[in-house]
């Protein structure tokens, strides 16, 4: 057998074996009824205790969404979504009454972060990073926080942020991504339960890297995680999130909303390492992951930059965006896509050039495995008054065995006659003879195959923050492990 | 060191014959010639020996130093000591060659019960082979065998064999697509690796490379099979001659 027909055969068995991330947490949860309608909407608000205008900004969302439709131009295929099937709010009962500190924490929740790989006790935690563990709806605990407010920078659940800085979170929540910006943000806005909330204040430049770890456990249970990162003038900060979710054979549904706001000359890194339950080899459950991100460099010299490895989730939506209106305003994005089986993934980004002299760099990776599905669409538009701007499209896919699909949809809009819109893209296959070249020369299978996706990913790579990367690359050659041989 | 006995292989989707019971005998040290025409079936014997996917062997057997090298997976082979200096190198764009040569050489290492050798440690000895070739040390940036030239494929693949220390060597028609010096160049990282107990296999069209590199014994390969062998001298003949007889026999 021909060895990347051999590396189909195995790829299509790796996903369930290798999903390490699998397993269950038997937690007693509080629920509140299956379904979507405003009653379910004004119970979440209330088992949050928001104030009022709050509440209003969720059912304007609700009714909102209730007429719109799902959008159908991704290239994706799934069977129609019966969004009253689904719970909107599960938490652990043992947070009801919002633990003070970790010992307060039922101790499964703690080792279930344990296990995977994110501690949270004070002696175990990754050195230099504060981590918010979100669980289903809520925040499981937050770490570092004295030593981030030292430095001035609000770093908790946008819950809590909620009802302690409600004057910031009204401010910003909604002016990146307004409540009807698409359907699936529309439904976020609507039923949005826990995440994270960053405010940076002016010239701080956040002592430690800022991380989420959303776990989704219940079953038949959406995640919708609301996420806003605020960056004062002169601030920078660095902020990951991971994800993964228990095996199940019913799919599971996660639309999240990222909104980032840059004032002048601050920035921020944001990085993603998504490793939802991807389903099973026959396509059996996994996560839909319908997501909007989006960036606003509203000061000069702003910069954002959007990296993402993704390898999980059996459907993925998503295109982490910027919004480049301050002058000299940059976005950079970078992304690792890899599907395997008969994941789907329709991802890619937006650069919109607003002000002069602005600029974009898109670097796109792309693996497919098995059976896999896979689109780049990306749109780079120049408005009239982007004097000057500039931007940089790398796109490349690369495929492993012949019954996946790999394609690039770019979009190019130029209004101003003087931005520069350059772009490349290559399409290139992991060959029967690369993989002999290297056993020839003592490597085994999955040796070679993680060099070639190594060298194929490396520029990615690079731009994680380095306590990341290590565990990214892990990531890299776990989803394709056993996939030759 | 290697027997081959009544070797048979032919090509696995179209069951197409290709080696037709071939014999070969190479002993500790020695260094034989192949040639023959084109489409006779030398690329087919390193690839076969090499244990590349797509052939099956119908008939026969091949021990190496005493073991059945054809139960063997294509890394055990390597790691054994086998290797195969290809013809066409393969392009590996994106794997920086230093990585690429690190991890062949440590995974070998590993296999034969050797510690690996640090960041450091690999690159001096890198370096230092790669300048007995008179390779540019920035070709060990690039990316694998993407963009080099001819001649610099074929080096590449002297510095991948310098580094592996193989007990035998399949060279697969190293010398085409070089010029006079990398000829030489080249020839002479091979006799450096000549001790008097590592064995060589050259497929050649050219005289030229066994007037560098001299071979014990010469055969001609056509048709599948070793019509003729003979000693250096058979090789002159050759060049004069061309394979006109060998073609009208096959
Ligand atoms: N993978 C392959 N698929 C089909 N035919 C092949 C393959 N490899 C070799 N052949 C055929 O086998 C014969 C011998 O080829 P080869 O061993 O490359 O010859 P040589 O190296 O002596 O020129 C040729 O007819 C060639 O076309
Ligand atoms: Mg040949």
């Amino acid at each position: 057998m021909a060895a990347t027909v051999d590396t189909v055969e195995r790829v299509k068995k790796i996903s369930v074996e290798t999903y390490k991330y699998g397993f269950e947490t038997d937690v007693e949860m509080d629920r509140i009824p299956k379904g979507l309608n405003e009653d379910i909407v004004r119970m979440i608000s209330a088992k949050k205790n928001e104030p009022e205008w709050l509440l209003d900004w969720r059912l304007e969302a609700y009714r909102r969404w209730t007429q719109m439709e799902e959008p159908d131009w991704a290239k994706v295929s799934f069977p129609k979504i019966d969004y009253n099937d689904y719970y909107y709010y599960a938490a652990p009962k043992s947070l009801a009454d919002k633990p003070k500190s970790l010992d307060e924490v039922d101790p499964k929740l703690l080792d279930t972060y344990k296990r995977l790989g994110i501690p949270l006790d004070e002696q175990e935690r990754l050195a230099g990073v504060a981590v918010d563990a979100v669980f289903d709806s809520v925040s499981v605990a937050t770490t570092f926080k004295h030593k981030l407010e030292e430095a001035g920078v609000i770093f908790m659940p946008i819950s809590e942020a909620v009802a302690k800085h409600p004057e910031l979170v009204q401010k910003y929540l909604g002016t990146v991504v307004p409540t009807t910006d698409n359907y699936f943000a529309a439904l976020n806005s609507a039923v949005f339960t826990d995440g994270s909330f960053v405010y940076v204040p002016k010239g701080v430049r956040c002592p430690m890297e800022l991380s989420t770890y959303f776990r989704i456990n219940a079953q038949e249970t959406g995640q919708f995680e609301r996420t806003l990162i605020v960056c004062d003038d002169d601030a920078y900060v660095s902020y990951l999130e991971g994800c993964t979710a228990p095996m199940r054979d019913e799919n599971q549904l996660h639309a999240a909303v990222v909104e980032l706001i840059v004032m002048d000359n601050a920035e921020i890194k944001y990085s993603t390492v998504q490793n939802w339950y991807p389903g099973d080899e026959n396509g059996k459950g996994g996560i839909y992951n319908f997501v909007t991100k989006r960036a606003q460099c509203r000061g000069v010299n702003s910069k954002v930059s959007w990296t993402q490895v993704e390898t999980g989730s059996a459907v993925t939506w998503k295109y982490p965006s910027c919004v480049l209106q301050g002058d000299g305003s940059q976005g950079e994005f970078y992304s690792i896509a890899i599907t395997n089986n008969l994941q789907q993934a329709d991802t890619g980004t937006k650069m919109i050039h607003v002000g002069k002299n602005t600029r974009s760099r898109i670097i796109s990776k792309g693996i497919s495995a098995g059976r896999s599905d896979q689109t780049y669409r990306g749109l780079v538009k120049m408005l009239p008054k982007a004097q000057g701007a500039r931007n940089f499209t790398q796109c490349d896919s690369l495929l492993i065995g012949d019954r996946c699909g790999a394609h690039t949809v770019p979009y190019i809009e130029v209004a101003n006659p003087s931005a520069a819109v350059e772009h490349e893209a290559t399409t290139s296959k992991v060959s029967d003879d690369q993989l002999f070249y290297c056993r020839q020369r003592g490597m085994n299978e999955e040796k070679a195959l993680a060099l070639i996706v190594n060298g194929f990913v490396k520029e990615v790579l690079q731009e994680l923050p380095m306590e990341f990367a290590v565990e990214a690359q892990a990531l890299v050659e776990i989803s394709l492990e056993g996939s030759v041989g | 060191m290697l027997s081959i006995q009544n070797l048979h292989a032919q090509i696995e989707e179209e069951e197409k014959a290709i080696l037709k019971g071939l014999n070969l005998e190479i002993n500790p040290g020695e260094v034989h010639a192949i040639m023959g025409p084109n489409g006779a079936g030398k690329s087919t014997l390193g690839n076969v020996l090499a244990g590349k996917d797509g052939y099956e062997v119908t008939e026969g057997s091949v021990f190496f130093k005493g073991q059945d090298l054809l139960a063997l997976d294509v890394e055990e082979r390597a790691h054994v000591g086998l290797f195969l200096a290809f013809q066409y190198p393969v392009e590996i764009p994106g794997v920086q060659m230093l990585n690429f040569l690190r991890t062949c050489t440590n995974e070998t290492r590993l296999a034969r019960g050797l510690p690996e050798l640090s960041g450091m440690d690999f690159l001096k000895l890198a370096r230092a082979k790669a300048a007995d070739l008179k390779i540019n040390p920035d070709m060990l940036k690039r990316s694998v065998n993407s963009g080099f030239s001819g001649g610099e494929k074929k080096r590449a693949e002297i510095l991948q064999m310098a580094l592996l220390e193989p007990q035998f060597a399949v060279l697969d028609e190293t010398d085409s697509g070089l010029d006079i010096d990398a000829l030489r160049i080249v020839s002479e990282g091979v006799n450096a690796l000549r001790d008097g107990k590592r064995s060589f296999l050259v497929i050649t069209h050219y005289q030229r490379l066994l007037d560098h590199i001299k071979p014990d014994h010469v055969h001609v390969l056509a048709d599948g099979q070793i019509v003729r062998s003979g000693g250096p001298e058979l090789a002159l003949e050759l060049e004069e001659r061309g394979y006109v007889d060998y073609e009208k026999a096959a």
